[in-house]
This record gives structure tokens, C-alpha cells and sequence, in this order.
């Protein structure tokens, strides 16, 4: 029961988001970016849903071309993050010996290191635009990627179906691509769900710190810290673009939980 | 004799990680397009300032040269100076680093002596009322952007209750009852965050635990119920949370950025974010290389004391 309500408030929430995220690429209410100096600091109104910012731009079309901004990053994070990781775990994995011993000494060295000091020190290099992030906060998480992989990898190559692929003379490359990978994307698939809502708490994190998507081009984050000196007398600019990361992260939370009960369903009964 | 076995085992550990991490701070200003030395000066630098600087840092030599160079630096604490100011990298990090210790640590000893027992009576009490609320409340909790959760207190209790300044940060040393309010408002939103994670893991290792043979016996031989908890589950159960407080120190130092800006601290994440802005590289690599130590130490000492509640770890 309580499983089902986890699945069906987060499957809302997180379809909400898409749903808004893809409506911005083509229609939001105003132009996001629409300047109108006599409709600033508007509170919220028939006109204006959530109210105008410090130059009158619409606030609702913002935060829906923020949601647009912040979908597209996370989607392409997590997408680099699993390829590569995914490649890497599966070689590692299956290879063992020398490579899998020092490519996992290097990625647990990168494990124990916070993913956000990571990806700031990669955007230092790459600098603060989407590509960047997606590129600084993909390396971030690739080592849990590569970790999960080859944990699943090591048991299912003792298999008898893999033993089976290989007695029938398939190569070792043809059994890694064709049966391996498949059956170790499950795990990967959970990982994946968590991991989406950490990149998008990152994503708007260093917006917040002003190393995320510049402005003017809108993002949760950054929305967010564009309030900060109107907090007393506009308090709706730092409650709604706060609210919709909350809102995200409760759905990835709730569906990233109904997906790891299916797994292990202990948790559940009691 | 096994205790040792383990400790020299995890030690060694350490050792590949702090070299790459070296490695990745050092490649780092290597990697930025562009000459370092002229982006640090700006355009209108004169040459020969270029080249001085260019020496000073040793940009002139090898890159295997470079790196031993520099590495025989920081290994007895010299991290260079700071750009903007002149200034000696490692004492500047050290006065900023005391400020977020401060914070992070009592955030996350009230987040677990919080988390810990809530996670245990929902797990004793799994799927029933008290259950249900506080997984709801931990998964809440878990949802909120830190930089947001501070921006609300400060809201409420800062600007409309005006119960706490709202900018600002005055040093223990100074004045000790004013220090604490600027930095109670920093803690609570820590710790809150904290909380969620910790209460979840706590919940999780306690459900395991429950069902285990040893605690049926227990309660068998007719042990009151409290004991078993009390005895039989929490310190088996703490074991895994122990180590999650390791890693949520370590993520606190990572995020500390974002909640040292919303309170306007000068900690550590600020001085890091500070210095990305204005290209102050060599407190920049300071900064990085610092917190990847501490947070290698951290969990090192995490990982020291684990046989302390679970000595089947050190026998492996």
C-alpha cells in the first residue's frame, strides 16, 4: 500500500517536471528573458502566476525554462556518467587481473573524494556553461557508475549462460557486449534514478554559487540566488524556485525507493 | 595483533588516493586554457612580470620536474601565496577552515544523536504509524536543498521575527555569546538536512539487525524490550551509520560552499569560491588539496575507530 502511494506521488512529481520541462522548449506564458521595467518585483497576480522578478520578467517563465535547463543537464549528466561508467565496469569486471586492480585503486581514489569539489575543479577548467556541467558533474559521478557495474559484472560472469555464450565459441568481446551488459543495467537503471536527482541538486547548487548556467538564461539555482537581496520585500522569488527543486528531489526520492523495495523486498514486509 | 594488521592495511590505503588526488590538483592549472601565468596577470601584464611570475612558479620546467617540485612543497605545508593578496596560502586556510569545522561538526553530532534513535524506533516499530511519519519527515528532510532551508530560516527568524542578525560572522575568540548567533541558524540548517540521510541508513541497518537470531534469543530469555533495543540492536546497528557519518562529514565540507554563502560565513567553501572567481589559482589548488585531506583523514579515522563497534572487521 504505502509502496504503491510512494510510486504513484513520485511518478506525479517527476512527471510533472518533464512534462513542464518540455511544454518550455516551445511555450512558456512570456518571454523568459523579456525585459519590463514597469512591472517590477509584481507579487503574484491573475497576470503574473508567481509574480515578477527585479526586471519585471515574467517569474512562472522563468522557473519553466529553468525546469527546461535543469531536465536537459541532468538528462545528459547521467547519460555520459552511465556510458562511460558502464564501459569501463563492464571491462574491469569481466578483464580482472592488473587493469581491473589499477583502474579500481583510481576510481576508488576518486570515490573518496566529495563529487562537488570535483566537478568544481573540472569546471575551473572548463569553465561555467551547460556543457561544462555536464561534462564536470558526469567525471564526478562516473566512479560510482564504474562500482555498481562491476559489482554486478563479477557476479553474473560466473553465470552458466556466460560459461554457455563461451563454449559455443562466441569471443570474449561478443559475450561481454551481448550477454554481460544487458543483464547488469538493472542495478544501473536504480543508480541511475538516484543519481539524476543528485546531479539536479548539484546542477542547482553551483548555479546558486554563480558557477552553474550564467545568467541571464534562467536556472532553479541561479533564480535562487538572484533573490537574495529582495528576500524581504519579494519573498516569492526565493520560495517558488526552491519549492520546485524540493518537489524533484521528493519525487526522485520516492520512486528511487519503490524502485529498491521491488529489489529487496525486506524492506518492505515486515 | 589482528587491530594492527588492520590499521597498517588501512593506512596504506590512503596513500594511491592522496597521490591522485595531488596528481588531479596539480593537473588541474595545467589543464585551464591558456597560459596560466598570463590569465593570474590579465592582458596588460609586462612581459618580464610574466616571466618572473612564470619562474617563481616553476612553469619554466618539466612537468615531472614541476610536480616533484611542487609536491616536495605542500608535503611540509608550504602551498605557495596567494595572488591576490600576498598572502601565505595554507595559514589563510587554516583561519577559514576553523569556521566551517565549527559548523560541520556540531551539525553532525546533533544530526546523529538525533537520526540514530529515530531511525531505530522506525525500524522497531516498521510499517506502523510512527514508522510511516518518520520516513516520511527523513525522506522531507532529504529533499530540501540545503541553500534553500537556510534562506527560509533566515527568512523567518532573521527578517520577519528578527530573533537573529541576518548578515554576518563575529569569532569565538571575540565575543563568544554573539558568535553563536550567527552560526545557529548555519548548524540547524545542516543538521536538518543531515537528519534525513542519517535517520534512512539508521532505519536501514536497524531493520537488518532486528531480524536477526540473536535478537529473537534475547527477547526469548525475556529480556525487557527497551534492553534489547538498547543493547542488542542499537550498537549493532550503529556500526554502518558510523560509517555514513564519515561520508556525510565529508560531504558537508564539500557543500559548505553553498550554506557559507547564504549566511555570509567566511569558511573554507567561501574562500574556494572567492578564489575561482578571481582566478586566485594557488588558493584554489590550496583549498582543493585541503579538503581532500581532511576528508581522507576523516574517513580514515572513521574507518580506525569502526572495529570499536564492530570488531569482525578488523579479524577479516
Amino acid at each position: 500500500m504505502k509502496m504503491r502511494a510512494n510510486t504513484a506521488i513520485g511518478g506525479l512529481l517527476i512527471g510533472v517536471l518533464f512534462a513542464t520541462a518540455a511544454t518550455a522548449a516551445f511555450w512558456t506564458p512570456f518571454d523568459p528573458l523579456k525585459v519590463n521595467l514597469r512591472a517590477r518585483l509584481q507579487p503574484p497576480s491573475a497576470l503574473y502566476w508567481l509574480g515578477t522578478d527585479e526586471f519585471g520578467r515574467d517569474m512562472l517563465s522563468r522557473i519553466m525554462a529553468g525546469a527546461a535547463t535543469s531536465v536537459l543537464v541532468s538528462v545528459l549528466t547521467v547519460t555520459f556518467a552511465v556510458m562511460i561508467g558502464a564501459v569501463i565496469g563492464v571491462l574491469t569486471g569481466y578483464l580482472r587481473g592488473w587493469t581491473d586492480r589499477v583502474i579500481m585503486a583510481a576510481n576508488d581514489a576518486l570515490l573518496a573524494f566529495p563529487g562537488i569539489l570535483l566537478a568544481l575543479a573540472v569546471m575551473i577548467v572548463t569553465g561555467a556553461n551547460k556543457f561544462g556541467i555536464v561534462l564536470a558533474l558526469g567525471i564526478a559521478y562516473i566512479p560510482s557508475v564504474v562500482r555498481v557495474v562491476r559489482g554486478t559484472v563479477l557476479s553474473i560472469r560466473e553465470k552458466e549462460y556466460i560459461e554457455a555464450s563461451r563454449v559455443i565459441g562466441n569471443s570474449e568481446l561478443y559475450s561481454m557486449a551481448r550477454h554481460v551488459l544487458p543483464n547488469s543495467l538493472a542495478p544501473v537503471a536504480v543508480l541511475a534514478t538516484s543519481m539524476f536527482g543528485w546531479v539536479l541538486l548539484a546542477e542547482s547548487a553551483l548555479s546558486f554559487l554563480g558557477l552553474g548556467v550564467p545568467p541571464p538564461a534562467p536556472t532553479w539555482g541561479n533564480l535562487l540566488a538572484a533573490s537574495r537581496p529582495y528576500m524581504e520585500s519579494a519573498a516569492w522569488l526565493s520560495i517558488a524556485p526552491g519549492l520546485c527543486i524540493a518537489l524533484t528531489l521528493l519525487g526522485i526520492n520516492l520512486l528511487g525507493d519503490s524502485l529498491r523495495d521491488r529489489l529487496d523486498p525486506r524492506m518492505v514486509q515486515g | 595483533m589482528l587491530m594492527l594488521g588492520y590499521l597498517v592495511r588501512r593506512l596504506a590505503m590512503t596513500i594511491p588516493t592522496l597521490l591522485l588526488v595531488a596528481i588531479a590538483v596539480f593537473a588541474l592549472v595545467r589543464l585551464i586554457p591558456g597560459d596560466p601565468v598570463q590569465v593570474m596577470l590579465g592582458d596588460s601584464a609586462d612581459p618580464a612580470q610574466v616571466d618572473a611570475l612564470r619562474r617563481q612558479m616553476g612553469l619554466d620546467q618539466s612537468i615531472p620536474v614541476q610536480f616533484g617540485y611542487w609536491l616536495a612543497k605542500v608535503a611540509v605545508g608550504d602551498f605557495g601565496h596567494s595572488i591576490t593578496n600576498g598572502l601565505a596560502v595554507l595559514p589563510l586556510i587554516l583561519e577559514r577552515f576553523q569556521v566551517s569545522a565549527i559548523i560541520v561538526l556540531v551539525a553532525v553530532t546533533i544530526a546523529a544523536c538525533v537520526a540514530v534513535p529515530a531511525g531505530l524506533i522506525a525500524a522497531w516499530r516498521q510499517n506502523k504509524a510512527a514508522d510511516l511519519a518518520i520516513t516520511a519527515g527523513a525522506t522531507l528532510l532529504l529533499s530540501i536543498p540545503s541553500f534553500w532551508l537556510g534562506l527560509l530560516l533566515l527568512l523567518l527568524f532573521g527578517l520577519k521575527l528578527k530573533w537573529l542578525p541576518v548578515i554576518g560572522y563575529v569569532p569565538f575568540s571575540e565575543n563568544f555569546g554573539q558568535a553563536i548567533t550567527f552560526i545557529i541558524l548555519p548548524i540547524a540548517t545542516l543538521a536538518m538536512i543531515e537528519i534525513g540521510a542519517l535517520t534512512r541508513m539508521s532505519r536501514a541497518s536497524s531493520i537488518e539487525v532486528l531480524r536477526l537470531e540473536y535478537v529473537t534469543h534475547a527477547r526469548a530469555k525475556g529480556a525487557p524490550e527497551w534492553r534489547v533495543l538498547a543493547r542488542h540492536v542499537l550498537p549493532n546497528a550503529f556500526a554502518p551509520t558510523w560509517t555514513l557519518i564519515g561520508l556525510v562529514l565529508g560531504h558537508l565540507l564539500g557543500g559548505i560552499a553553498v550554506i557559507e554563502t547564504v549566511f555570509t560565513l567566511p569558511g573554507l567553501g567561501r574562500l574556494l569560491v572567492d578564489s575561482i572567481f578571481a582566478r586566485d589559482y594557488p588558493v584554489v589548488q590550496g583549498c582543493l588539496l585541503f579538503t581532500a585531506v581532511i576528508y581522507v583523514v576523516v574517513n580514515l579515522v572513521v574507518d580506525l575507530c569502526y572495529p570499536l563497534f564492530d570488531p569482525r572487521v578488523a579479524a577479516e
